[in-house]
């Protein structure tokens, strides 16, 4: 009996043992938002799910909106979007924008004071080699594919990659560099050069040209003129880029985007409202919604902090402003009447608010910005209005910058256009910035010193202004200065070499075969 | 006192009497008197029982008793602290039975993994704490019990909320970014240290009053029997137990307590805030204009005192343990309804506790029963309002007669006024502004119920045919469930950033089952004067968790968290094999071996398997013949050990699988007019293993003067390589920047000590004192995989105020967590100066400009931690205390770094108070970066002071007062130096309390 009881207890246990533990190791996820690598793309859903993301990767912060499973690590999660450090890293190290918070290192961006350890810096460079990362993971997966939805797909996906590279070659210029031939592990990312990533990114987006769909086949996908604008702003940077002019290319891609079917809005204000998806203006949006694409980064960021003082919340469609972003007296001289009444692009807010600045931390130091809005064009309420979030979206082109992008590669003496033409363009844009043609130039103002200035009116916190002031060697010595600019209230020179940003130390920490960029 | 008496000597009459109804068969009657054999004294209480029988009684007051025997009955006398004697009877008629006191630590036994081993053959670092020796009062969470009691074992917890958990740390810790906790096994059951949500402290379901001995595994000799999760050290906690032969036991234990706040952060009073900012608006500081002092109160509203209050708690536990034949048994209910001193927090915990071991075919066959219930009630409020007390406008009323918010004053968008440009009380929300702290206490409901079943059933069963080998095998099982939610009325005005009103229910459920089966053969070879103890087994558990969530807006138009993509399981199991062999020379040389293989579903199958080995060799110095006649030497033993142990605890189970998860509703992305869910490949490392700690130690146990003073000194060094490290990694290689993965060494090294002297024992009188103390230094030896002198490191530690301030980094050649800071200057005064500091890459320019000047100034662990405590009787009062000192262990005050003149106004229309601490400073504009705010946190604190009176030594019953928490020494300028991580961001306050304790026995 005893014995018996013994045996029959000693086999389950055997049983138990010997099956149990060679099986359950082999253990594969149960939890219903974990899928396979193996098993992911089994739905032409998936497809577009997986694509999806791509462009997501520029608008949120993660997975779960507007916060949860972060893409990126080391920083806030709201801070860590894409948008918003990339903003951040256009705008804040210029004339055009100051921020009075006191977020880690963030002011050393106005005072060009930035170091390789700077996490802001980190961010923007993680983000944009992240993007890269997961396009080259969907690029993998949709090779071969020749389903002509897929196809178009892949071609999206290698757009967005090209896009990405264009901000890694023009804030860090040497990134590591990885394509679809890089499987995921651990290993060491080559360094590339600036010039041969130049040369990079043109040969993608010229091969993926007649993959896309034909421009606005669908809002916010990537198509021909996106490829397009991208690539006329590639040329008209060559020079930075790789040592040597490109503007008749420019030219010639810009009159591509140009007859492709693209139309000024009426009013330079609704390509910032909540409807300005709408915008017959827009070439390639990073696109939000208050209810559907949810983030503390990105236009939620920009709608909100440059709200402060006595701006009412309630006049750009959200609950509260952060108080954060405003401008330098350098912009707001840029137009000779101020106020708005005539130039209607002078979105400035100055009730309360002190021309100059005294004290960056204070947001009634410097003029208040009102360009961004979550109210639609006619004033209503945002289809998905909430207090937080917003409908706006991120214009990354549109016609008014590829217009000035013409007129400036016809002044640098590129081919293919004609003075003209540029100077009707310019008109165009000043015209309907004044309502009537009393603010139109004639052809001996139109100056590359007029273009600059000219894109600071039109193109302010669009993300622009860094690269224009590179290109026209601004930004950088004392050729120009600002509040500011230096750590010194009246503006002081920098170093050249802050054209560039730092590739970040943990980078540098993680991959042995990268050389700091020169200056560092 | 006489009447008590007298009804005791009745009870106990009549208690025997029904004992004695069990001895039908009486021939003869024994009676006789107990003696302690030191004193002479006559002792009550012993229990005599005729062995392997239920035929027994106790002594009377006098020490007398009376049973009826047979010829040649064994009669077990036996009585707690006394050696257990034996007297076979013969027909004696009157005896008189001297029982020796049992000083000798030799004897006791020691639990160890899978086994137990008398104290004198432990090889291994092992310390035990036993309920006599653990701390008093009224203890609602296990770990506090033994805080400060046992050297090295650094137990921090995370504030005074009711049931809040702890940190508990052994020699430091050995991870960075995998888990640092111990591994905790209770009744031999490993408990899962993943956490329960809705649950602060996942031990707090277990009952301190059913709690026996705490033994805290400490070298890899000891621990490496649990190979993959003993790198962080084991405590295995052991349950009371009914024995066998005892007379059946109640016992009621009861404590009431008052908790009181100990101090509040010192703040600026209304009128201090108004003249201050009249001050400021004069100078046109911090952006302070006349205007907008129109938006100050006329109040002089305390904060604190708005939402603390004066709390009691109340404690019940009766339980009744016996032996049933040849079964003892323990039933222990428990009841504790706690109220914490932040209004609206509470605890209520009812628990249930069953432990039986009969023992069946002649002993031969021992089953072990533990099972364990507990049904908890939290609500944990919003501790927020912590905060908030402090930074709220003084000026301000608590209900300014809005009709909007609950008539809770708010924060008002500075646009939105009335036409007398005063706040307009009913406009939009600032959202911004600081939350009032009142309004988040009341507007919140913040509750959750957990139930939790733990239980485990153990055989061991000694062959028959061949004793010298025993079978052993556990099953047990963890089951929780957990219900809770979150929510905010429609009125409340913090949730307006997410839409008016908050409603957020989460649910979980976990499951971990274990079996363990092992095989022990002990014997004894006299030829060659050896022993051997040999153990091989193997183990199986499995973890799984599953849960969501739904979180929307209060008229649930707006969904953040919906349950679908909330869902998640987590599951993983754990594989192991494992062997022992004790072997032992002339019982005085023992050496241990031990190994186990480990496999774990966290890693792929060429990395599953991890196998972690362990020596140790003790020798008994004392049992040599030059040291055995040394009278002032009664113990003395050498320990040397050297193990490897494993960690695989990430909390990822797939960290090798590329893997794709899904967006939520709220994150998608626009095509044309429809919005898509996403899908994202996540990071993954195809390579990842086992972290691997390697530990040396040598360490001795002595006692002097007949063990009236013992204690034990161990020295130890733990290297941990292949770190699972949440690090940078090559940007473009890998779907993320972070990754957990194989990178970097870590060094632990370090010295303890513990002492425990018998100062007084005398008849009346006695007073024993214990001491320990520990140094540990932990050093980051690699980061990298290319060992780069130059980096940087990775910054870690969020602090308050601005967002991504990381005020931590780990760097090579420093320990882990150190501050990250500039050097402050200071004036010929002796205070800073503001935005100035040491130039420390001498490049020139603006210091703070360039992060490289920023150095590694101290961290939060201690280097020294000292226990003290010691237990005073006299008579029938007794008296104790215990204190505990860290000493080195240094703290952010982000308190005092947020505390600037240009916080008292936002310029978005409010007010802040700021803490006095700013005098101490004064600093106008941010300076987070400062040394200035790393202060040394070294403390002592007298954790607890108590006194009690026995009333009788028959029927136990006991009167005790303590205070817990009775003061702090400290140089630190926070409210609390003990903080968990080191950074003081406003925790909430540990509270002092005075806690009355009533005992009985029956």
């Amino acid at each position: 009996m005893k014995n018996k009881n013994i045996k029959s207890l000693a086999v389950v246990f055997l049983a138990l043992m010997f099956t149990s533990c060679a099986k359950d190791l082999d253990l594969t996820p149960k939890d219903p938002n974990i899928i396979t690598s193996l098993t992911v793309y089994s739905t032409p859903a998936a497809y577009k799910e997986g694509l999806a993301k791509l462009y997501a990767t520029f608008a949120v912060s993660g997975q779960q909106g507007p916060s949860g499973q972060p893409d990126i690590a080391g920083i806030d999660e709201g801070f860590g979007n894409y948008l918003r450090q990339y903003w951040n890293a256009q705008e804040l190290p210029t004339d055009e924008a100051v921020m009075a918070w006191n977020d880690a290192s963030i002011k050393d961006f106005h005072w060009q004071t930035w170091a390789p350890n700077d996490v802001f810096v980190s961010a923007i460079y993680s983000r944009i080699m992240y993007t890269v990362a997961l396009s080259n993971e969907y690029i993998r997966a949709t090779t071969g594919n020749t389903d002509a939805d897929i196809k178009k797909y892949h071609a999206e996906a290698r757009f967005i990659r090209a896009l990405a590279y264009s901000h890694a070659i023009d804030l860090f210029g040497n990134p590591p560099f990885v394509t679809e031939a890089d499987t995921p592990g651990a290993f060491f990312p080559k360094q590339t050069t600036r010039a041969e990533l130049f040369t990079y990114i043109e040969s993608e987006l010229k091969a993926i040209e007649n993959d896309l769909g034909a421009s606005r086949f669908e809002y916010a996908r990537a198509d021909q003129g996106a490829a397009w604008t991208l690539l006329a702003k590639l040329y008209l940077n060559a020079k930075v880029y790789m040592g040597q002019d490109k503007n008749t290319e420019c030219i010639t891609y810009c009159n591509k985007v140009i007859a492709a079917g693209y139309t000024l809005n009426t009013k330079y204000a609704n390509n910032f409202t909540a409807d300005n998806n709408l915008s017959a203006e827009m070439i390639f949006p990073i696109t939000s919604d208050g209810k559907h694409t949810q983030t503390y980064g990105g236009m939620t960021y920009l709608v909100h902090a440059q709200i402060g003082g006595s701006m009412p919340p309630a006049q750009f469609g959200v609950g509260g402003g952060w108080g954060g972003i405003r401008t330098t007296k350098a912009l707001v001289n840029k137009f000779a009447d101020n106020t708005g009444a005539t130039d209607k692009r002078a979105m400035f807010w100055s009730a309360g608010q002190k021309l100059e600045i005294n004290d960056i931390g204070q947001f009634t130091d410097g003029w208040a910005i009102t360009k961004f809005s979550n109210l639609t064009s006619t004033g209503a309420a945002a289809p998905h209005a909430h207090p937080d979030f917003v409908d706006t979206d991120y214009p990354v082109f549109r016609l008014a910058d590829v217009y000035l992008m013409y007129a400036e590669a016809v002044l640098r003496n590129g081919t293919g256009g004609s003075a003209a033409t540029a100077l009707g363009y310019v008109n165009a844009l000043r015209q309907r910035a004044y309502g009537n043609p009393s603010g139109n130039i004639i052809s001996t103002q139109l100056t590359l010193d007029f273009i600059l200035d000219e894109r600071a009116r039109e193109l302010y916190w669009e993300g622009h202004r860094r690269t224009d002031l590179i290109r026209f060697g601004k930004f950088t010595s004392a050729s120009y200065l600002w509040p500011w600019k230096g750590k010194v209230a009246e503006g002081a020179a920098t170093q050249s070499y802050r054209d560039l940003f730092p590739i970040p130390s943990n980078d540098l920490g993680a991959n042995p075969t990268l050389k700091q960029n020169t200056g560092y | 006192m006489r009447i008590i008496r007298k009804n005791l000597n009745v009870l106990i009459l009549m208690l025997s009497l029904l004992l004695g109804n069990f001895a039908m068969a009486q021939q003869s009657v024994l009676t006789g008197k107990v003696t302690d054999s030191s004193s002479g004294e006559s002792l009550p209480g012993v229990s005599i029982v005729v062995k392997g029988t239920t035929n027994g009684t106790i002594t009377n007051i006098d020490g007398i008793f009376t049973l009826g025997v047979k010829k040649g009955d064994v009669v077990q006398f036996s009585f707690v602290g006394y050696k257990t004697q034996e007297i076979v009877a013969n027909g004696q008629k009157n005896l008189s039975v001297a029982l020796a006191i049992d000083n000798a630590e030799l004897d006791e036994v020691v639990v160890i993994g899978y086994g137990q081993v008398k104290k004198a053959d432990a090889t291994g670092s092992v310390s035990t704490v036993s309920s006599k020796d653990f701390n008093k009062g009224g203890v609602s969470s296990p770990q506090d019990l033994i805080v400060g009691k046992s050297a090295g074992t650094v137990i921090t917890s995370s504030g005074g909320a009711p049931g809040s958990g702890s940190t508990i740390r052994i020699r430091g810790g050995s991870s960075m970014s995998a888990s640092n906790d111990p591994l905790i096994i209770i009744d031999g059951f490993p408990v899962s240290n993943s956490g329960i949500s809705g649950l602060a402290n996942p031990l707090s379901t277990i009952n301190p009053n059913d709690i026996e001995t705490f033994t805290v595994l400490k070298d890899a000799s000891a621990t490496a029997i649990y190979g993959s999760r003993a790198s962080n050290g084991v405590i295995l906690i052991t349950t009371k137990k009914g024995v066998v032969g005892k007379p059946v036991q109640i016992e009621y234990n009861a404590t009431m307590s008052v908790n009181t706040i100990p101090a509040y952060m010192d703040v600026m009073s209304g009128d201090q805030l108004r003249t201050l900012a009249y001050d400021l608006a004069l100078k046109s500081a911090v952006g302070l204009s006349m205007n907008s002092l129109g938006r100050l109160g006329t109040q002089n509203t305390n904060w604190q005192k708005e939402i603390y209050q004066t709390a009691f708690a109340h404690d019940h536990n009766v339980n009744v343990s016996g032996g049933l034949k040849n079964m003892p048994y323990r039933v222990s209910i428990g009841y504790t309804n706690q109220d914490g001193i932040l209004k609206t927090t509470n605890m209520e915990r009812s628990t249930l506790a069953l432990g039986l071991n009969p023992s069946l075919l002649d002993n031969q066959l021992k089953i072990n029963i533990n099972l364990k219930g507990s049904y908890t009630k939290q609500n944990f409020g919003d501790q927020g309002a912590v905060g908030s007390a402090v930074a709220y406008d003084p000026t301000q009323p608590v209900m300014n007669g809005n009709t909007k918010f609950g008539g809770y004053t708010t924060w008002i968008n500075l646009s939105d006024v009335l036409p007398d440009g005063t706040m307009n009380p009913n406009g939009s929300p600032n959202p911004i502004g600081v939350a009032n702290p009142v309004a988040l206490l009341n507007q919140t409901d913040n509750r959750s119920t957990v139930q939790r079943s733990l239980g485990n059933v153990q055989f061991d069963y000694k062959i028959p045919f061949l004793p010298e080998l025993r079978a052993n095998l556990n099953l047990g099982y963890d089951y929780f469930t957990t219900k809770g939610h979150n929510n905010a009325t429609s009125e409340a005005a913090f949730t307006y950033r997410n839409g008016i009103g908050r409603l957020n229910d989460y649910d979980q459920t976990g499951k971990t089952q274990l079996l363990d089966f092992y095989l022990n053969y002990v014997k004894e070879i006299p030829s060659i004067k050896s022993k051997v103890d040999v153990t091989g087994g193997y183990s199986w558990q499995h973890f799984y968790k599953d849960g969501s969530a739904f979180v929307r807006n209060g008229d649930g138009t707006q969904v953040s968290v919906d349950r679908k993509t909330s869902k998640f399981i987590n599951e993983n199991y754990l594989v192991s094999f494992f062997g022992r062999l004790n072997y032992s020379l002339l019982d005085r040389y023992l050496v241990t071996f031990t190994l186990r293989d480990d496999g774990s579903s966290r890693f792929s199958p060429a990395t599953r398997w991890g196998l972690f080995p362990a020596a140790a060799f003790a020798w008994k110095i004392k049992d040599e013949s030059f040291l055995k006649d040394v009278p002032t030497v009664s113990d003395l033993k050498l320990r040397l050990g050297w193990g490897i142990t494993g960690q695989q605890d990430i909390g990822n189970d797939f960290p090798y699988l590329p893997v794709y998860r899904g967006s939520t509703p709220t994150a998608q992305y626009q095509f044309g007019n429809a919005f898509y869910n996403t899908l994202r490949p996540n990071p993954y490392d195809a390579n990842i293993k086992w972290e691997e700690t390697t530990t040396y130690n040598i360490g001795f146990d002595f006692g002097f003067l007949k063990n009236r003073i013992t204690g034990t000194f161990d020295a130890y060094q733990r290297d941990t390589k292949d770190l699972l490290n949440f690090i940078p990694i090559a940007a473009g290689s890998n779907f993320s920047n972070f990754l957990t993965t194989n990178v970097g060494n870590l060094e632990n090294k370090g010295v303890e000590f513990s002492l425990t002297g018998q100062i007084i024992s005398k008849k009346d009188m006695n007073w024993s004192v214990g001491f320990n103390a520990a140094y540990n230094e932990n050093k980051i030896t690699k980061l990298t995989k290319t060992d780069d002198p130059n980096y940087t490191g990775v910054d870690v530690g969020l602090i308050g105020g601005g967002v991504g301030n990381f005020i931590q980094n780990q760097r090579v050649g420093f320990p882990s967590s150190s501050f990250f800071v500039f050097q402050q200057v200071y004036g010929s005064n002796g205070m800073p100066i503001e935005g100035l500091y040491v130039d420390r890459t001498g490049n020139g320019g603006t210091v703070t400009s360039n992060n490289l000047n920023k150095y590694h100034y101290k961290k939060p662990a201690p280097d020294v931690t000292i226990g003290i405590n010691s237990r005073f009787g006299y008579k029938q009062f007794d008296f104790s205390f215990s204190g505990r000192a860290n000493i080195g262990n240094y703290v952010y005050n982000n308190v005092a770094s947020g505390a600037l003149y240009s916080t008292v106004y936002n310029q978005s229309g409010f007010f802040n108070n700021i803490p006095t601490q700013v005098n101490n400073a004064k600093f106008t504009n941010t300076q987070y970066f400062s040394d200035f705010y790393v202060e040394n946190a070294s403390f002592f604190k007298m954790d607890n002071m108590s006194v009690g009176y026995n009333f009788e030594k028959k029927l136990k019953a006991r009167l005790s007062f303590t205070v817990q928490n009775v003061f702090t020494i400290t140089k630190y300028h926070g409210l609390d130096p003990e903080v968990d991580g080191g950074i003081d961001n406003n925790f909430y306050p540990r509270p002092r309390v005075f806690v009355l304790g009533v005992n009985l026995t029956f």
